[in-house]
C-alpha cells in the first residue's frame, strides 16, 4: 500500500485530517477527567513548556516543539506525520508502534522522544529502498497476505527485519517466539511465520 | 502522564547529585529513567508519580558491560536484557541467568530494559496498576487490599500479610537470589554493595516501601560469583501462554552434583508464588549431601512451599510450584555440561 493510498480517502479528504475533525467530539470528557485528576492531587507541577526538539527519522532531521513528556510514538506520528506507527496499547504490551532506534528494535510508546535525541530511528516508512523498491519482508508479508486488517503489521515488519538481523530466525519456533511481542488479533500468525520465513532467506542472500 | 522535569546524566556521581538536588525541591518524587518499560507505563497508569527524571541511559557507554572471568560474573547496571541473554559467557557459564531473560518480556522489551531496572519492576497486580480502585496498601498506605477479596488468580502465596498479596513478578531476580548476587549502589555518600537478598523487603509488612534503597541511591553493577554449580543451572517458567507473560510459577537451579551422584550444593529460586525474591533455603536444605531423585525432589518441593497461604484463585499455585520445582530440579539435574561428571 503506498502512501498516497493510505492517506487519501475518496473525494479526496484526507484520513489524517478527518481524524482530527472527528477526534473534537469527545473533549467534555477529557476536560472533566483533568479536572478530577487535578482535584486528588494538589501538588501537580506546572505544566512543562513546550521545547523544541530534534528528531533523526529514516536519515532524515525533523525539528518541531513538543512537550516533555511526547512519547517517540506521537512525535512521529503527530509531530513529523508519519503516521505508520500504530498505537494499540500505549502500555508496551502489543508491538504495534515498534521501530528501530539505532538498528534495534524499541516500543515507541514506551520511549520518550527527548531520550532519542541524536539516536537514528528507523519506522516502517523508511524501510523500502529510495526508488520505491519494497524491503523484502514488505514483499514477503504482501506475497504470504501476512495480515487482514493490517494494524499490527507494520510494527509486526519492523520487529520481523530485526528478528532476521539479530540472527533469531533460525526456525519457525524460534520465529514465534522472538516474534510473541507482536499481536494480530486477526491471528494471520500462520502466515506471519511465512513470511518472515521467506524474508529471511531472501534477505540473508543479499 | 504528569508533567515532569527531565535532565539526563551522562556520569553517576553527577545522576545522584542531580536526584538528590530533585528530592529536596520536590519531596522525594525524582526517579531514575532507563529502559523506561516500566516507569513510563505506571506513570501514563498514573500509578507513578515522579516529579523529576534522571535519564541515565547515557551511563550505558561506562555501566553496561557484560563481563564473566574467574571470580564470576559481573553486569552493569545499563546492560540491557537482551544483550545479557545473548552472551555467550553467560549462556555457557551461567545458563539460570540467560534463560531467565530469554523468557521474560518480549524482543522489543528485552532491547530496552536496563538489568538493574529488571529487578526493581513492580507487581502486576491489577488493584495496583489501576488507581480507580481506592484499596491498596502500596499505592495508598492504610487504604486496605482490594486483591483479597478480589480476582488474585497471580497473587502470592508466601511472604503475604493482612495487608498485601501481590507476587513480585521478575524472572532474573530468581536466578540473581539463587546464585548469592551481589548489588552494588551509589548513593549521595558514596558506593557499597549489598546482598540482592537484601534488596527487597521479605515480606508485605510495610506494601508501600518495597526495597531498601536509601534516598538518592542508584544501582550501577551486579556481580555474581562463581561456582561449581552455575553451569549445570536452568530456569523453568510456568505461564498462561507459552510465551510473553509473567510467571504464574517459576524456578531457578543451580546444582552442583559430585561422580557418586549425591548433591554437594543445590540453589533454588521461586518465582510467581511470593511477595519478593524467593530463596527456597530449606528445599536446598533438603537436598544436600543426598542423591536428587523423585522422592528427594518432591521432599525439597514440598519444604519451599511450607506455609503457603491462598485467597481462593490462587489455592492452584502450591501445588503448580511444587511441580514446577520438580521438573526444574530432574531436568537441571539430567542437562548435558561440557567438562562436569
Amino acid at each position: 500500500m503506498t502512501k498516497q493510498d493510505d492517506d487519501t480517502i475518496r473525494g479526496g479528504l484526507k484520513r489524517r485530517s478527518f481524524l482530527q475533525f472527528g477526534a473534537i467530539a469527545p473533549f467534555g470528557a477529557t476536560a472533566l477527567l483533568a479536572a478530577r485528576a487535578q482535584a486528588q492531587t494538589p501538588t501537580v507541577p506546572a505544566a512543562a513548556a513546550d521545547m523544541p526538539l530534534v528528531l533523526r527519522v529514516n536519515g532524515q532531521s525533523h525539528s518541531f516543539v513538543a512537550d516533555v513528556r511526547t512519547t517517540l510514538l506521537d512525535a512521529l506520528r503527530d509531530k513529523i506525520g508519519l503516521t505508520g506507527s500504530k498505537k494499540g496499547c500505549d502500555h508496551g504490551q502489543c508491538g504495534a508502534c515498534t521501530v528501530h532506534v539505532d538498528g534495534r528494535r524499541v516500543l515507541g510508546c514506551l520511549t520518550l522522544a527527548i531520550s532519542v535525541q541524536g539516536k537514528e530511528v528507523t519506522t516502517i516508512e523508511g524501510l523500502a529502498a529510495q526508488d520505491g523498491t519494497l524491503h523484502p519482508m514488505q514483499t514477503a508479508f504482501i506475497e504470504h497476505d501476512a495480515f487482514q486488517c493490517g494494524y499490527c503489521t507494520s510494527g509486526q515488519i519492523m520487529s520481523a527485519v530485526a528478528l532476521v538481523q539479530e540472527g533469531h530466525a533460525e526456525s519457525d519456533d524460534d520465529i514465534r517466539e522472538y516474534m510473541s511481542g507482536n499481536l494480530c488479533r486477526c491471528a494471520a500468525y500462520p502466515n506471519i511465520v511465512a513470511a518472515v520465513s521467506q524474508a529471511k532467506t531472501q534477505m540473508q542472500r543479499t | 502522564m504528569r508533567p515532569f522535569s527531565y535532565q539526563q546524566s551522562t556520569d553517576p556521581s553527577q545522576a545522584v547529585q542531580a536526584g538528590m538536588a530533585g528530592d529536596a525541591a520536590s519531596a522525594g518524587t525524582t526517579a531514575y529513567l532507563a529502559g523506561g518499560t516500566s516507569l513510563l507505563d505506571l506513570m501514563k497508569l498514573d500509578v507513578l508519580r515522579p516529579q523529576n527524571l534522571i535519564d541515565i541511559n547515557p551511563l550505558h557507554a561506562t555501566h553496561g558491560e557484560i563481563t564473566v572471568s574467574a571470580t564470576g560474573l559481573r553486569l552493569g547496571a545499563l546492560a540491557r536484557m537482551a544483550d545479557i541473554a545473548d552472551n555467550a559467557d553467560v549462556l555457557r557459564d551461567y545458563p539460570v541467568v540467560a534463560q531467565s531473560l530469554q523468557l521474560a518480556a518480549s524482543a522489543q522489551l528485552r532491547n530496552m530494559a536496563s538489568i538493574g531496572g529488571n529487578l526493581l519492576q513492580r507487581t502486576r497486580c491489577s488493584y495496583y496498576r489501576d488507581t480507580s480502585y481506592a484499596a491498596c496498601n502500596k499505592r495508598i498506605p492504610g487504604s486496605g487490599c482490594a486483591a483479597m477479596d478480589g480476582v488474585n488468580r497471580i497473587h502470592a502465596v508466601l511472604g503475604v500479610t493482612d495487608k498485601c498479596i501481590a507476587s513480585y513478578p521478575g524472572d532474573f531476580a530468581q536466578a540473581m537470589i539463587a546464585l548469592d548476587g551481589q548489588v552494588e549502589l551509589l548513593g549521595p555518600n558514596g558506593k557499597r554493595s549489598i546482598p540482592f537478598a537484601q534488596l527487597h523487603l521479605q515480606a508485605a509488612v510495610s506494601p508501600e516501601v518495597e526495597t531498601t534503597l536509601r534516598p538518592g541511591e542508584l544501582i550501577i553493577a551486579l556481580t555474581i560469583p562463581a561456582g561449581p554449580h552455575t553451569a549445570r543451572s536452568g530456569y523453568i517458567k510456568v505461564r498462561d501462554r507459552q510465551s510473553y507473560a509473567f510467571a504464574i510459577a517459576s524456578a531457578a537451579v543451580a546444582l552442583d552434583i559430585g561422580a557418586d551422584g549425591i548433591v554437594r550444593d543445590a540453589r533454588i529460586g521461586l518465582g510467581g508464588i511470593h511477595y519478593a525474591p524467593y530463596r527456597a533455603t530449606a528445599a536446598e536444605a533438603v537436598l544436600r549431601g543426598r542423591a536428587l531423585d523423585d522422592a528427594s525432589a518432591t521432599e525439597a518441593a514440598t519444604a519451599a512451599l511450607q506455609g503457603a497461604v491462598t485467597h481462593g484463585h490462587n489455592d492452584y499455585k502450591p501445588e503448580l510450584a511444587r511441580r514446577t520445582l520438580i521438573r526444574a530440579l530432574i531436568h537441571v539435574r539430567d542437562m548435558p555440561v561440557a567438562g562436569a561428571n
